[in-house]
């Protein structure tokens, strides 16, 4: 069995992210790219899949500029076996996105294909759904725990309430919530053995996909500042405070 | 212009963030459809009809919605979706789940909870955990929107009188099976509803002390959250948790305890109208968004606090 795993290239999480002054977008130049932190989560739920000999191989999937291949080759050290780039210099959003990895998908033949469940830049929360729509298969969103069996899978979802299980046919879509693992380090080792391993390049052409976004950005700006207040000398001084300055008491 | 909104429910109860995302509904214009789907699900269909604004409930009474599997109700808002020129969830983790999917089979890309609503084609949204605001416009011919419920005050749950039609089931994807549920139970009030929420980090220390957080909470009839670090260290289940992968909180007041205050914590609470952190290091980033700052031991402070509060008359 194959599993398949999309990797977004993402401003990494310490960096603090700053608004364009010409309001077209944030900052990017001389930004620290990483690995989106969920995506780095379904990485390694793949290798387990593999080390627990449910999987034969892990492949990973970015799609955008160049840099993109830095990125798979994080997933390769991590133990990915192998990558695939879709090279696109513009802006894709999560439907194109879904409709490339479909088309990745139906050449692979993954039983699996685990997303993160949403990318620390556009915060969207869509691309795992999305495809499992598309393939016409089964998903389990925000997963904290997953069981493959023969044929079938089942996972257990944080959802607002708390948890809840769900078993799905196989093939399927997965997407990754916090505490699913933690990811691991590359070791140096295989960080050199990364350098080895083959990453095909294509275009969304290739894939049969129009990239072209549906969504147009009209402006970004930084949302409302909030001033820092006071600090309070004691308990019964921030009561007080509470209870007669703000009224929220 | 009509927009169909997915009601979310629980325990055969409108769930609030629907009349959140009715709230959305209505500054998009147009009128307004109100979906519920599930299984013996009359009650709440009942209760939709009365929600301020709504002109027609579609009920799907059928046994393949009733956990809410995102197969079977993306089918159903897929069959559904002919003349409607939006269509509209809260942003809850069933939203979420559910619209992605109808969204790609109605070939929409969707917009993600939206924050506040320009024109019928024009949203804004935070991205980069609330860090940056985007405004987007939609050149899609159906839009299919999540909603921030924070960001839209509800409207009425009563006053209205929609017409209840009935819609058929669309039947059994076939594709997953619904086996159980872990929920927590409380008699506090839901974090995303409540009017006080009072969250422990970190600096809690371990599970065992978040009862002193719950004191505090009942005193206050507050929720009770935590930051990302005290769910991971497995001090509290995941549904406490407050931030930009978590819940987005938006109370009257929000009380951070033991909290550093990372960037993601952030994003899930700093549009709440009062903050008040309680940390000893006193560098701690959440002071910078805090309107009342206690720099002192959160195990000398919380005690404090509850003690306090009994004084004042609180829960009493």
């Amino acid at each position: 069995m194959k599993v398949l795993v999309p990797v977004k290239r993402v401003i990494d999480y310490n960096v603090k992210v700053r608004v364009k002054a010409d309001q077209t977008g944030v900052e990017l130049a001389n930004v620290k790219m990483s690995m989106n932190p969920f995506d780095e989560i379904s990485v390694e739920e793949a290798i387990r899949l593999r080390e627990a000999g449910k999987a034969e191989e892990v492949i990973a999937v970015s799609i955008g500029v160049q840099q993109c291949q830095e990125t798979i080759r994080t997933a390769l050290a991590m133990g990915a076996d192998r990558g695939i780039h879709v090279l696109h210099d513009g802006d894709v959003e999560p439907l194109a996105v879904a409709k490339m990895l479909k088309a990745i998908a139906e050449k692979e033949g993954p039983s699996v294909i685990i997303v993160g469940k949403q990318a620390i830049d556009d915060d969207s929360n869509q691309t795992g759904q999305m495809l499992a729509a598309l393939l016409g298969w089964g998903q389990a969103t925000f997963i904290s725990k997953l069981e493959i069996g023969d044929g079938e899978l089942q996972a257990t979802r944080e959802v607002d309430g708390g948890l809840e299980t769900v078993t799905l046919k196989l093939p399927a879509v997965l997407t990754t919530d916090l505490r699913l693992n933690e990811p691991r380090y590359a070791s140096l080792p295989n960080i050199m053995k990364a350098k080895k391993k083959p990453i095909d390049q294509m275009s969304p052409v290739d894939l049969g996909v129009d990239p072209a976004p549906r969504l147009e950005t009209l402006k970004v700006v930084e949302p409302p500042k909030r001033e820092a207040g006071v600090k309070v000398e004691d308990v019964a001084d921030l009561v007080e405070k509470l209870r007669n300055v703000a009224k929220v008491i | 212009m009509a927009t169909l909104i997915v009601a979310e429910y629980d325990n055969s109860e409108l769930k609030p963030a629907t009349l959140n995302a009715v709230a959305a509904a209505q500054a998009i214009g147009g009128d307004m459809s109100l979906l519920v789907a599930g299984s013996g699900c009359g009650a709440v269909a009942e209760q939709a009809a009365k929600v301020a604004g709504i002109s027609k409930v579609l009920v799907a009474d059928s046994a393949e919605y009733a956990n809410g599997l995102a197969e079977n109700v993306a089918n159903l808002v897929v069959a559904l979706a002919d003349g409607y020129s939006h269509i509209v969830a809260p942003a809850t983790t069933k939203g979420k789940n559910i619209m992605p999917r109808a969204s790609a089979l109605l070939d929409v890309q969707q917009i993600s909870e939206i924050s506040e609503v320009i024109d019928a084609d024009t949203f804004v949204r935070p991205i980069y955990a609330g860090n940056a605001m985007a405004t987007v416009k939609s050149s899609d011919a159906t839009k299919v929107i999540t909603v921030r419920t924070t960001a839209f005050e509800a409207v009425a749950a009563e006053g209205g009188s929609a017409a209840i039609e009935a819609v058929d089931g669309k039947g059994d994807s076939g594709l997953s099976s619904y086996v159980g549920a872990e929920l927590s139970s409380s008699e506090r009030p839901e974090l995303t509803s409540a009017r006080i929420v009072i969250s422990g980090g970190r600096g809690m220390q371990s599970g065992e002390n978040f009862p002193m957080i719950e004191a505090v909470a009942d005193k206050l009839g507050a929720a009770v959250g935590a930051s990302r670090a005290a769910v991971d260290a497995g001090y509290v289940p995941n549904d406490y948790q407050v931030g930009q992968t978590g819940k987005v909180v938006a109370p009257d007041l929000y009380i951070a305890v033991g909290i550093s205050g990372a960037i993601q914590h952030l994003a899930g609470m700093k549009d709440s109208k009062v903050i008040v952190a309680i940390n000893k290091d006193e560098e701690a980033p959440i002071f910078q968004v805090a309107d009342f700052g206690l720099v002192a031991d959160l195990f000398k402070a919380v005690p404090e606090l509850d003690e306090e509060l009994g004084k004042q008359g609180y829960g009493s």
